[in-house]
């Protein structure tokens, strides 16, 4: 116990040690915020499996295939975090990523556009889909939950009429195609993992000086070095296993690089994570899912920030459409009826709580490579779609289990 | 009538709900630098005129003086800028959030686009210095992780932070347990002590008793009588509150 009687404990300059911190994550998982702990458990024990099972699994082709596979979850459940923060849902967001899909591919197509029109027309009816959401659950007050799952069959409608009698629409711009199928050149793969662990290190580590300089707790050296340190280690095994040649054929056809896609998420988390955490939009985000009374009176208005959220989630729904159009290079009018459950199962799975105000961005990371996983180890031991969509279904049951159990923890150890 | 140095004061106010007369020409004053207790059975009108003062339910007659000049609460903007604050039973505070991010939400600190956090945690922790709150450990740590005192600390400290003037606070003590009643109460008296003026409502008349200066007695609607709690004792103030003695002096707004 300190002596000291004059400053109180919060206002003591003080760097915690690696094992305050071990000790300061555990309280944290023991009262029920477990965070992003059992997606990281999980997906090492799947990988591990499915390597065993089937050595195809682990070799650099199927590693890079995973990375463009998880990619359209990854985004999508990127969105459906802003929603899911909220304690709302977007049941549509699959079918508005196929809306996004369509008008793409029928812009380039039939319309004869260039593609920079062709994808500010996707976004922008993802945009558009997303204040029409917004403003019913905002304004009108219909539940979420029934704005979208109307949407959902709307829009499994729109999608038909986009296509038009014929089946599907093939995608053959090029720059469209490059999104999930070109890779970066080896040389610019490295650049990128330097720039990213080195970023992360100077932001880390400006932080901690800043906090320090103005007499807060902060993290201890150590602590920071060993994050660098993991992180450059598993990134580093990643763009060495992407920049081996992985085609069947390379002397006809050769093939090695971080996949475009690949930084473009990088892009898009580390934006989307600005906004939550160092923005008064996202700040307010956070308080209307934790308490909608409180936020109330502290004078913010709810329902601007419900419209802006479900904004983003279509906007981010509708690139995942363009992404998924680029990997298919067609679009079909089943585009999106599955995948928006897979991404919801990667958000909740990842550590974001279905009752809104906790959650990351990069927790669509972590679960989307988890459903991901699951999806690419399945296929490749044989098993049909069938029996992947009811493993999927289970897991995202098991995933809502746990939050709905470290829920009632957490206001266990509260009152 | 009242004392000049009355920092927020009201005059015949009135307030009706369809023919349910709630505010019967309330008189009713709070001086700074001294905590003023509103008391009364449940329906005596306590928290139609404190949701008048807020802002929230404007009174439907009378006159309001703040700092000695006639001002109209319409809203519960025009009540927080000229710094009335209220501190509800039931907190208002975000759980998931940690005591700065709920200290300052809504009213952000922010450096360019960013949010400053430095900022709002030197601020928060001078606020919360200048209190002597020392109940606790981290201004970083989650309010789902506080106990109901802590919490309550922190709702309070809150409602200092942007310099008001008039801090109500209502059943402040409601849930705590006996340690933490003491902390949230000296709390009360310092805030008092610092030139605010505190309006605390409360049903347990020992926490009046131990820490206001005035105690009001509302019944029915109307304001029966005003006391200076050093010269009453908690049975008197039972009287009033039950309707067994009136103060005719006291209600003298209603006549003018």
């Amino acid at each position: 116990m300190s002596t000291d009687v004059e400053v109180p404990e919060y206002m003591k300059s003080k760097a915690s040690g690696v094992a305050q911190s071990w000790k300061a994550y555990r309280i944290k998982v023991r009262s029920g915020d477990m965070g992003s702990l059992p997606a990281v458990i999980g997906l090492v024990v799947l990988v591990a499996l499915f390597s065993l099972a089937n050595p195809v699994f682990f070799t650099p082709l199927n590693f890079a295939n995973f990375f463009t596979q998880a990619a359209v979850v990854m985004i999508l459940a990127m969105g459906l975090i802003f929603v899911l923060l909220l304690g709302e849902i977007d049941l549509s967001a699959g079918v508005t990523s196929g809306v996004a899909g369509a008008l793409l591919a029928v812009s380039l197509s039939r319309w004869g556009f260039a593609w920079p029109i062709a994808i500010a027309i996707a976004l922008l009816a993802g945009i558009a889909i997303g204040l029409f959401i917004g403003i019913l659950v905002a304004k009108i007050g219909i539940p979420s939950f029934v704005v979208t799952l109307a949407l959902f069959l709307a829009f499994q409608g729109l999608i038909l009429v986009i296509i038009g009698v014929g089946g599907n629409v093939r995608v053959t711009d090029e720059v469209v195609l490059a999104i999930e199928n070109k890779n970066l050149p080896i040389w610019l793969g490295w650049v990128f993992y330097a720039v990213v662990i080195i970023g992360y290190f100077l932001f880390s580590f400006i932080g901690r000086s800043r906090r320090l300089a103005r007499g807060f707790a902060a993290n201890s050296l150590s602590m920071i070095l060993i994050k660098t340190v993991v992180m450059a280690v598993i990134g580093f095994a990643i763009v060495w296993a992407l920049s081996l040649e992985r085609s069947v054929n390379p002397e006809l056809n050769p093939l090695s690089g971080v996949p475009i896609i690949v930084p473009i998420i990088a892009v898009l988390t580390l934006v989307y994570g600005f906004i939550l955490n160092r923005t008064t939009f996202g700040r307010h985000v956070y308080a209307v899912g934790g308490n909608v009374e409180a936020a109330r009176r502290a004078g913010i208005s709810v329902s601007r920030i419900r419209i802006i959220v479900f904004t983003i989630c279509s906007g981010t729904a509708a690139f995942s459409g363009i992404v998924f159009a680029s990997r298919a290079a067609s679009v079909d009018p089943n585009a999106g009826k599955f995948i928006v459950l897979n991404a919801i199962a990667a958000a909740v799975i990842g550590g974001t709580s279905l009752f809104g105000g906790r959650g990351r961005i990069h927790d669509a990371l972590i679960g989307g490579a988890v459903v991901a996983v699951i999806d690419n180890g399945m296929g490749l031991l044989g098993y049909s779609a069938g029996v992947k969509l009811m493993i999927t279904g289970s897991v995202l049951m098991l995933a809502a289990g746990a939050d709905a159990l470290s829920r009632k923890r957490s206001q266990g150890v509260m009152r | 009538m009242e004392s000049p140095s009355a920092i927020l004061e009201v005059k015949g106010v009135t307030k009706s709900f369809g023919a349910v007369d709630v505010l019967q020409g309330i008189d009713f004053s709070v001086e700074a630098g001294s905590v003023t207790a509103l008391v009364g059975d449940n329906g005596a009108g306590k928290s139609t005129l404190i949701k008048g003062l807020a802002g929230i339910q404007p009174f439907d007659s009378g006159t309001i003086f703040f700092d000695g000049k006639e001002v109209e609460l319409g809203d519960p903007r025009a009540a927080s800028q000229l710094g009335i604050e209220v501190v509800y039973q039931d907190l208002a505070l975000c759980d998931n959030l940690d005591i700065v991010q709920n200290m300052f939400l809504g009213r952000e600190l922010k450096r360019g686009v960013a949010l400053d956090e430095g900022d709002m945690e030197s601020r928060a922790g001078e606020t919360l210095q200048s209190l002597s709150v020392r109940t606790v450990s981290s201004l970083r740590q989650k309010v789902s992780s506080l106990s109901g005192g802590q919490r309550q600390t922190v709702a309070i400290a809150r409602s200092v932070l942007w310099n008001n003037k008039v801090v109500i606070l209502d059943e402040p003590t409601a849930a705590l347990g006996v340690a933490q009643t003491e902390q949230v109460l000296a709390l009360v008296r310092r805030l008092a002590d610092s030139g605010l003026g505190v309006v605390i409502i409360s049903h347990n008349l020992q926490d009046i008793f131990e820490v206001a200066d005035y105690v009001y007695v509302l019944y029915l609607g109307t304001m029966v009588t005003r006391l200076r709690v050093a010269e009453t004792n908690s049975g008197e103030v039972v009287e009033y509150i039950t309707g067994g003695k009136t103060d005719l002096t006291a209600q003298s707004g209603a006549n003018s």
